[in-house]
């Protein structure tokens, strides 16, 4: 049954990729398509986590080749959850592209392109093999590489300049990461590694393999100093393609490093959590110090995306139980949010003519109820209670104060509170201020289309309801951070299967 | 056997991190290319290397003895090739039309995307 259901979560995007580019000559046939086959890909993705909570881990050994011989998936609950959240933020973004998008980006392949992305990334949380996980993740990348130039525009073709080069180059660290461990165990299965990786005697070469994959999933998540290519790329594609972006991919790069810093290199804690600390405080602090010079909506957003990764890392990097619920529990959380908050800019522009601060104001007269739609998120992001970004920073700055790690709590909490600036800079600029070109350039909330609002509105409602009742999110969280710090049940799940 | 290749992947990996120093994007490019034969090296010595051993198992027998080439790096690397050179080819599109929309290859005058004077 769940190894079903890990089948269908590939199998579902993957089919709609297929529809969605045979119906290519029929817009509207396809665009019911590609919705229809994101809500399927909700729809399996809630059911594989049912199953995941209900009777513990899934495994799948593809062409029944058990492991480690054969390709297996492993589906524990920070995987389940992770494909749930993916296929929300697929749904969110896909119907806002529907109000979005024109005959141009339709031809560009808008629709096939989304769903491989979220193929790529349902894959790469699912599997459990280290080649494998390469693969997905080339197939998320090429995916988002044609995503990025979708309107075809000048600054779409430079920002995707330096989003390729820096992801071919992280390409290949990984791969070399992927051949280092191969010649040291012998072997490609996470598991396998796990069970391996005490045995190995060079611990220097593992430790150098474990930096190489620290830079590559650090360039993929946008950690200091791997970012800059964020900043110069997310703020040039469409909306909802930025927002899927925003969402989902830099957390790819963020699952990827709790997977490997969990499950695979324990070995020598001093160098590479430390390494992580590190890397949490000064990406934190450098993102939100980023943002206050920024004055374009999506640039802003985008600096804070940076800023937001080092909580997470934090988590990751303090490796006791509570720090990495909290990592999970702000994973879910962040994503969710910051497509919220990319979407909005989008209506936000739509209604005023520009994403430039200086060049719109006066939304907050003529749509209020998007004021109150960008306070959720915005407010959430910035750790305001009762919504879902407090409880995710008192976990974390919990877990920090546990084990007397003041300077990280500190930069933590300095972090929150310049993340306000930023968010008060977007209020009083695009809500608050009169529109410099007169009254009548703000539009009102009317003439933005129902499918841009739909998923804001439900994005924003799902942030209130993570904020209220907090409890069975955290429960969830607590469930996959103890797996995460139990290896050796992995394993043995993972490769018991061997008859 | 592993000698030489190992002083190959590092003269292509010091070729290729020259190349990728480059402010022009073809150069970048090409230094790509480079790299990718190296690391595609390194998974196939990684993988130990055998001689004139294919890993055949004989007509009358159910498992190979002996010594014998291993086949799963040849694989991997199968792999990894399929994909750089798709990920290369959009790379070279992409360099193609930057040139033709903005007008050069060096990256720092790119600066379409991030202006360098915003504040107006």
């Amino acid at each position: 049954m769940g190894g079903w259901l890990a089948a269908l979560v590939l199998v579902v995007p993957m089919l709609s990729a297929g529809a969605t580019t045979l119906a290519h000559a029929a817009p509207r046939l396809q665009a019911r398509l590609s919705l229809a086959g994101a809500f399927a890909l909700l729809a399996v993705s809630v059911a594989l986590l049912a199953v995941v909570l209900s009777d513990g881990m899934v495994v799948l050994q593809s062409g029944n080749w058990a492991a480690p011989f054969g390709i297996a998936f492993a589906v524990d609950t920070l995987g389940a959850v992770m494909t749930v959240i993916a296929a929300v933020t697929g749904v969110a973004c896909l119907a806002f592209g529907l109000g979005e998008i024109g005959e141009t980006e339709r031809r560009a392949w808008f629709h096939p392109l989304s769903h491989v992305l979220l193929l790529g990334v349902c894959g790469a949380f699912l599997t459990g093999d280290l080649f494998n996980l390469y693969v997905w993740f080339e197939v998320m990348l090429i995916a988002s590489f044609g995503l990025m130039t979708v309107g075809g525009t000048k600054a779409q073709i430079d920002g995707a300049v330096k989003y390729v080069a820096l992801n071919l180059v992280a390409t290949l660290m990984f791969l070399l990461a992927v051949a280092l461990i191969y010649g040291l165990t012998g072997t490609l299965n996470f598991a396998d590694i796990a069970r391996s990786v005490p045995a190995v005697a060079n611990t220097g070469v593992l430790t150098a393999a474990a930096t190489l994959l620290l830079a590559a999933f650090g360039m993929k998540a946008a950690v200091f100093p791997l970012f800059f290519w964020l900043p110069a790329a997310y703020h040039t594609p469409l909306v909802s393609v930025s927002a899927v972006f925003a969402g989902l991919l830099t957390k790819v790069g963020v699952y990827a490093l709790i997977r490997a810093f969990t499950l695979l290199f324990t070995h020598d804690p001093d160098w590479t959590h430390t390494l992580l600390l590190w890397i949490a405080g000064l990406t934190m602090v450098t993102g939100v110090l980023g943002a206050a010079a920024q004055s374009e909506m999506r640039r802003i957003l985008s600096w804070h995306i940076i800023s937001q990764i080092g909580y997470m890392v934090m988590g990751l990097a303090l490796a006791t139980p509570l720090g990495i619920v909290g990592s999970v529990f702000y994973l879910v959380h962040h994503i969710i949010v910051k497509a919220n908050l990319f979407l909005i800019a989008g209506v936000a522009a739509r209604l005023t003519g520009s994403m430039e601060l200086k060049r719109i104001g006066g939304l907050y007269r003529s749509a209020p109820w998007l004021g109150v739609l960008f306070f959720i998120p915005a407010f959430s992001l910035a750790g305001f209670p009762p919504l879902s970004g407090f409880w995710a920073k008192l976990v974390l700055v919990r877990a920090a104060l546990e084990i007397g790690s003041w300077w990280i709590a500190a930069a933590a909490l300095v972090t929150g509170l310049l993340t306000i600036y930023s968010m008060t800079k977007i209020w009083g600029e695009a809500f608050w201020k009169p529109h410099p070109a007169g009254e009548a350039a703000a539009r009102p909330l009317a003439e933005a289309p129902p499918a841009m609002l739909a998923p804001i509105a439900a994005l924003a409602a799902g942030t209130v309801v993570i904020g209220l009742f907090a409890q069975p999110f955290y429960v969830v969280a607590e469930r996959a951070a103890r797996e995460l710090l139990d290896p050796a049940a992995y394993i043995a799940t993972v490769l018991g299967e061997v008859r | 056997m592993e000698l030489p290749l190992v002083l190959l992947i590092g003269l292509l990996t010091a070729v290729a991190t020259w190349l990728m120093l480059s402010r022009n994007l073809i150069r970048l490019l090409l230094g790509f290319a480079v790299l990718g034969n190296a690391v595609n090296l390194a998974i196939f010595v990684s993988g130990r290397l055998t001689r004139d051993a294919p890993p055949l198992v004989p007509l009358d027998a159910e498992t190979i003895t002996g010594a014998f080439a291993n086949p799963l790096p040849q694989a991997l690397v199968l792999t990894a090739i399929v994909i750089g050179f798709g990920l290369l080819a959009f790379a070279l599109v992409l360099a193609w039309v930057a040139y033709e929309r903005l007008g050069t290859v060096r990256t720092d005058e790119m600066r379409v995307a991030e202006p360098p004077e915003e504040k107006a």
